[in-house]
């Protein structure tokens, strides 16, 4: 089984600096792409490629470069950004690639910026990820040093310049448009879309934001060509995925893995399934804003379309387990608790509403539950929709909830009905 | 056109326009928070949820929000029962914090929370947590904060920083603890905060004036009104109660303020509740002090001055209306009526007029300077001169930025999506001003000289765009080069704006400022050019004509009158006390009628108490050359009347009854219009006093106004009769029907379901546009195409003197105008008299910043005023070497003339170190 994304990453150990990068055949595809290929090339041979973001969001990574505006009179600078600001409740897979192998991020990064001719890249760093920061630090000098990046980029007129932006630590952050703001100094709330970043980005130009490891995909598409990424997959979707696995399982980890493998083959094989004296109840398959799939789905495939059917996303594949020695009404009051102060407080059902049901989980988990607060949050699941709030972080916020009121009810009721947490 | 079907009815709609601003243009309601029709739409309030159905097939739909939402052909449901429950759910979202105490809230009555609370029908509270607090904030003696109340709109720091470019004012924190305040405690710096008290929806920023003195709201009479604090005439309305003037507010007018106000005109109002206002006549006798009189005896007095005398001197003035400067100009006969202004002031605002009746430019409206797209401003620092000007100015300098998002689709009410794409990309502002002005920011260039060179910058850019226009020889390189830069960007742009003005004293600033302004307009293209004047009604005194205060004391000392009538104008502000004291000197009796007690009127032998704008109604011309009426809000007590109204007395006392027939405003304004036919259009500003909406007066009470039987109860208990108001069509009362008034009739925008500003909604043709049902105001000069007939001399450059500096005045917002610092608020903002130096001058005299100094006329500098003292020193960098800059209108410092040389030397005492 092939693993490019992280066949360099070793654990325990350093990842490699950039003469051991290139001894492995770093560099390469960068070098194909800027010397036998036109922007417009790369872009092809990612879309071809089928490559999804690995944000969470699965938009095609080719067909959002293709939107930005190409050409002589296109405006400049154009931005190329790296979404590093990896604060997704349960999900690590960025810090395995930050950490492991920053030159594959670096590589993929400036191959990025050359398909939609990009001046500058701006890596957006998770404030928490400091030794990802440091490591990043020592290769970009390295890569300018290589001339990788710079004035004159291997003997071409291509110039292009690389920094590291890291977060002031919020998870709104992570949204492409918030991002956006946050880089410009400003505060981080999402921006109205149209204009797309692609058109009006940061600071009003060109703009693409791609995550860590949809960006680490790209040299190994460019070196093997789209139809041997297709081959990584055991499913419709292409390529490799970094899933990971956190709860009460025995082995918690992250592990590239052929998109499309089952919730059952990764929590069972590869986190070596539950821990003794508890059993597994549900799990949140892609980070804390997807909804909870139950035993019913253990043979689901992990890839966009297939949890999208089960009725969850995959999101950023990397899934938290719920075990039966866990109270669910407790695990959702976290999440919200979470979601309430991550807020960015701009629109009103997001702001005043996610506290609203943040304080009704946490009367019904201590106990203090009423009959009418089950409706009360039903209603909110409804009313904080997709459409509802001005960007998505609400609707993410209700979907463990809406799925954790349809397959652990009885909890919630007997909560109320006990007036008090049988966990307890 | 297009058109949007709201709930299965086809509507016309202006193309381009998004869905709420569609559905409130058509008078429906929608509630809202966020969006404001100057600031556009953001989506963060989520309020205005309609459903969209994709086409008429479609029954499903989806909620969308109206603000964000194009309108063209769309099909939407406002009563879907979806988009009602969503609605109300986001106010029962914002209450679950809101304070409960709307009885005594002081927003309450006029407040658009408790008005969109009811519109979407949320009454019961589910939430059953604890509400959430916040700390208050002292923001200064304008404006009281009250964070409890707030529910996150956003709308404040969107005027206060992205529309009036402040950056004090900011949201902090995030989640459901998102704080809008200042970092720390202190004044808010905008010189527009106060709007801040329209543009919240709810209490968090209210008037703190009114706060001093609080009144319910709907307990308030009202009158539309013009601000009388600078040359703009923004439209206001003010509000009173018990005699006392509460607070001032704004009223809507689509060509001039539109919905904003500078904080001097709606905090200035406090004067006229001033202990130092004059309330009945006074009469010296014998010498002795001025004491109070009936005003039987002070006419009869008066009447004995007149008719024994050689002959009267009229000094009327630029803040008094044209009815009652033509009253005194017919009293004092045409030859020696005199426009009460110093021979400087009068020599350059009848230059102004001049170069606005024969010049090919035209002065634009408020709302036309907003559209301009490149912008000259030579010599004002419009901030401080001009306020609101300024506002304007920062809208302009975006018009062209934003061409590249109109380009892109992006509409202009989609506000934060075209200040992404504009971002920090301003168009051209070219600030030329003696020191550094609050514009600069926004400025591609400024330029810091003495006046003689930043009118030699003007007519090198004259140059620049016409050859014919004279060179300016022995100009440097760099200013060479600055003036093709801004000759370039006004000859590039479609509306190119000069922005010019007499505030500098400088004949040759302001002739400058023409001559760009008359070179963009060659080969028939146009262009714009706003002067800036001192005072409200300084063009109209220019209209009517007469002499300067010099010209008044030569009639005076040759013999030819020995009276002198001075209305509404205190004159030791105007001149040197010496040459007042010689010009009160020259006359037998002195008349002064004047709402103030001042130096002037303590000089007087009688005195006759005037009517504030508040107390009466009369016409002022703006800048623009816009006449417009002020009403009379309130029946004063005492003897006040129109000073109008007492000059018709004097010529009924001294025996001329046959030339002074009016009995009422529409009469004397019948004879003005007669005896100078080029202001004959202001008979048309509005309806006579013999209008009637429905056979009835139009009210200037609401008609939840309370207290109409008891207020008076404790005099007697029988209801009194309502005041007649023979002047106008509007009553003291609360009779009659307000929703039908014509726009310059307007006391108060207030429609069923819309208690708060937000109601000019219902008012608009469409919203943003012109009041429905007539124009406001009319434009009495329009541009002629004379050839120069002024003279443009172009001055040598200026050149620093040996021990002399020269005298440049500075203008502040708060302090500067004489009405406006009565209101405590705005004293506490004014500086202390001061003079600037540049540091280098400073350095020569050894001066450091706050040495106490004094000022005084150099020898060869013709006359100053004597010696000022209690000044100290402030250091500008911005100042250039050779000037003192000279805060106009500080006490102490009125009879400074601008452009002349003094003396500064430090007054020796020990420095405190």
């Amino acid at each position: 089984m092939e693993r490019p994304l992280t066949k360099n990453i070793r654990p325990g150990a350093e990842p490699l600096d950039l003469r051991g990068y290139e001894a492995a055949g770093g560099y390469q595809a960068l070098r194909k792409a800027l010397l036998q290929m036109t922007p417009a090339e790369v872009q092809e041979e990612v879309k071809q490629a089928g490559l999804r973001g690995r944000g969470g969001a699965g938009f095609p990574t080719g067909v959002k470069w293709s939107i930005v505006p190409s050409g002589s009179d296109a405006p400049r600078p154009k931005y190329f950004v790296v979404n590093a600001d990896e604060m997704e409740p349960g999900t690590f897979k960025d810090r395995l690639l930050l950490e492991g192998d920053p030159h594959q991020l670096i590589e993929g990064a400036l191959l990025g910026a050359y398909a939609i001719e990009a001046d500058v890249v701006y890596i957006f760093l998770r404030w928490e990820y400091r030794r990802a920061a440091k490591l990043l630090e020592r290769a970009i000098a390295e890569a300018y040093a290589a001339g990788y990046i710079g004035r004159g980029v291997l003997g071409t007129d291509r110039r292009v310049e690389m920094y590291i932006h890291i977060s002031a630590g919020r998870y709104i952050c992570g949204e492409e448009t918030a991002l956006l703001n946050a880089l410009e100094g400003k505060r981080a709330t999402p921006r109205a879309k149209p204009p797309f970043p692609q058109t009006s980005g940061l600071f009003g130009k060109p703009t693409i934001v791609n995550n860590v490891e949809t960006v680490c995909n790209v040299p190994h598409i460019i070196n093997n060509g789209a139809a041997w990424f297709k081959g990584l997959s055991q499913s419709e979707d292409s390529g490799t995925k970094i899933y990971g696995v956190s709860g009460k399982v025995r082995r918690p980890g992250a592990w590239e893995l052929p998109m499309g493998i089952t919730l059952r083959e990764l929590i069972e094989e590869h986190a070596g399934g539950m821990r003794d004296g508890v059993r597994f109840r549900g799990a949140l398959p892609g980070g804390a804003s997807t909804d909870f799939l139950v035993e019913e789905h253990l043979d689901v495939k992990l890839d966009y379309g297939s949890v999208q059917a089960a009725g969850s996303r995959l999101g950023t594949g990397n899934v938290i387990v719920l075990d039966d020695g866990t109270c669910p009404v407790g695990m959702v009051r976290n999440l919200e608790h979470f979601f309430a102060q991550e807020s960015c407080g701009w629109c009103t059902p997001c702001r005043d509403g996610l506290p609203w049901t943040e304080k009704v989980l946490a009367a019904i988990e201590e106990g203090r539950g009423q009959s009418r607060d089950l409706g009360r949050l039903e209603l909110h699941t409804k009313l904080l929709g997709p459409g509802n709030t001005f960007c998505a972080f609400a609707p993410g916020a209700m979907e463990p909830l809406q799925s954790a009121l349809k397959y652990f009810r009885d909890d919630f009721e007997r909560h109320i009905r006990e007036a008090r947490c049988p966990w307890r | 056109m297009a058109i949007l079907y709201i709930d299965g009815q086809p509507y016309e709609i202006s193309a381009g326009s998004n869905i709420l601003h569609a559905v409130l243009s058509h008078k429906l309601d929608l509630p809202y928070f966020c969006w404001h029709p100057a600031l556009g739409s953001v989506g963060a309030c989520r309020l205005c949820a309609v459903k969209q159905f994709r086409d008429a097939d479609d029954t499903r739909g989806r909620l969308v929000m109206a603000c964000l939402t194009p309108a063209d052909n769309a099909r939407i449901s406002i009563n879907d029962p979806d988009a009602r429950s969503f609605r109300k759910s986001v106010i029962e979202w914002l209450m679950a914090n809101h304070p409960h105490d709307c009885p005594i809230c002081d927003e309450g009555g006029e407040c658009h929370l408790q008005d969109m609370t009811l519109m979407t029908g949320h009454c019961a509270r589910e939430h059953r947590f604890p509400k959430r607090t916040y700390r208050n904030q002292y923001l200064g003696p304008l404006i009281n904060h009250e964070m409890n109340r707030c529910i996150q709109c956003y709308r404040c720091v969107r005027f206060y920083n992205d529309y009036a470019g402040g950056d004090d004012l900011q949201a902090f924190a995030s989640r459901d603890r998102v704080y809008f305040g200042r970092q720390r405690d202190g004044v808010l710096e905008s010189e527009f905060s106060g709007n801040l008290v329209e543009v919240c929806p709810t209490g968090v920023f209210t008037d703190k004036t009114l706060k001093q003195h609080y009144t319910r709201k709907w307990d308030l009479q009202t009158a539309p009104s013009v601000c009388v604090h600078c040359s703009l005439g923004c439209n206001i309305i003010p509000g009173e109660r018990y005699g006392q003037l509460r607070r001032v507010r704004n009223r809507y007018n689509h060509e001039v303020n539109g919905y904003f106000l500078c904080d001097r005109g709606r905090y200035g109002y406090e004067f006229v509740n001033s202990d130092r206002r004059l309330r009945s006549p006074f009469l010296r006798q014998d010498g002795a002090e001025l004491a109070p009189v009936a005003v039987d005896e002070a006419l009869q007095r008066a009447g004995a001055m007149l008719t024994g005398s050689a002959g009267v001197v009229g000094i009327g003035s630029p803040r008094a209306s044209l009815e009652a400067n033509f009253a005194l100009r017919v009293l004092a006969g045409p030859e020696r009526f005199f426009s009460g202004m110093a021979p400087e002031e009068d020599r350059l605002v009848g230059t102004a007029l001049a170069i606005l009746q024969t010049g090919p430019a035209r002065a634009p409206s408020l709302a036309d300077v907003a559209q301009a797209d490149a912008v000259l401003v030579l010599g004002e620092d419009v901030t401080n001169t001009a306020p609101m000007l300024a506002l304007q100015l920062r809208q302009a300098v975006r018009r062209q930025p934003s061409q590249v998002a109109y380009d892109m689709g992006i509409p202009e009410w989609n506000d934060a999506a075209v200040r992404e794409i504009v971002q920090g990309q301003r168009g051209p502002l070219f600030i030329a001003t003696p020191a550094a002005t609050k514009l600069d920011d926004v400025a591609t260039q400024t330029y810091r000289a003495a006046p003689d060179d930043l009118a030699r910058l003007g007519f090198a850019v004259a140059h620049a765009l016409d050859p014919a226009a004279p060179p300016v020889p022995d100009l440097p390189d760099e200013l060479q080069t600055l003036a093709a830069q801004i000759a370039g960007a006004l000859a590039g742009a479609s509306r190119p704006l000069v922005v010019g003005g007499v505030s500098l004293g400088s004949e040759a600033a302001l002739q400058a400022a023409a001559s760009v302004a008359r070179a963009l307009c060659r080969d028939d293209r146009t262009a714009e050019l706003c002067l800036v004047l001192p005072e409200c009604n300084s063009l109209g005194a220019a209209l009517l004509g007469g002499g300067d205060l010099a010209a008044a004391a030569e009639t005076l000392r040759s013999g030819a009158a020995d009276t002198l009538v001075v209305l509404e104008n205190d004159l030791f502000r105007r001149a040197d006390a010496a040459s007042v004291e010689a010009l009160l000197s020259a006359a037998k009796h002195v008349i002064v009628i004047d709402h103030l007690a001042n130096e002037t009127s303590g000089r007087a032998d009688l005195v006759l108490p005037a009517a504030t704008f508040a107390e009466g109604d009369g016409t002022l011309v703006n800048n623009e050359g816009r006449a417009q009426r002020f009403y009379q809000v309130f029946v004063p007590e005492g003897a006040i009347q129109e000073s109008w109204r007492w000059v018709r007395d004097l010529l009924r006392a001294a025996g001329r009854t046959a030339e002074a027939p009016w009995e009422t405003q529409d009469e004397i304004i019948g004879a003005l219009a007669q005896a100078q036919p080029e202001l004959a259009p202001i008979a048309e500003l509005a309806p006579p006093a013999d209008f009637r909406v429905v056979g009835a007066k139009i009210p200037r009470q609401q008609h939840r106004y309370s207290g109409r039987t008891a207020m008076l109860a404790n005099i007697t208990v029988h209801e009194p009769r309502p005041p007649d108001d023979p002047d106008s069509p509007l009553a003291f009362s609360m009779e009659g029907l307000l929703l039908q008034a014509p726009p310059p009739l307007i006391t108060e925008f207030w429609s069923p379901g819309w208690n708060s500003a937000q109601a000019i909604n219902k008012f608009q043709s469409e919203v943003g546009g012109p009041l429905h049902g007539g124009a406001l105001g009319r434009r009495l000069i329009e541009p002629g195409r004379a050839e120069a007939a002024i003279s443009a001399t172009v001055p040598p450059a200026f050149e620093p003197r040996e021990g002399a500096l020269l005298a440049v005045p500075l203008h502040h917002i708060f302090g500067s105008e004489e009405l406006s610092v009565l209101t405590p608020g705005i004293h506490e903002l004014a500086p202390q008299p001061y003079l600037a130096l540049s540091p280098a001058d400073a350095e020569g005299l050894g001066v450091v910043e706050g040495d106490p100094l004094a000022l005084a006329p150099a020898e060869d500098g013709g006359s100053l005023s004597p010696e000022a003292g209690g000044l100290v020193a402030r250091l500008l960098p911005s100042l250039p070497r050779g000037v003192v800059g000279v805060p106009a209108g500080l006490p102490g410092l009125a009879g400074v003339r601008a452009g002349g040389w003094c003396r500064v030397r430090r007054v020796l005492e020990e420095r405190t170190p």
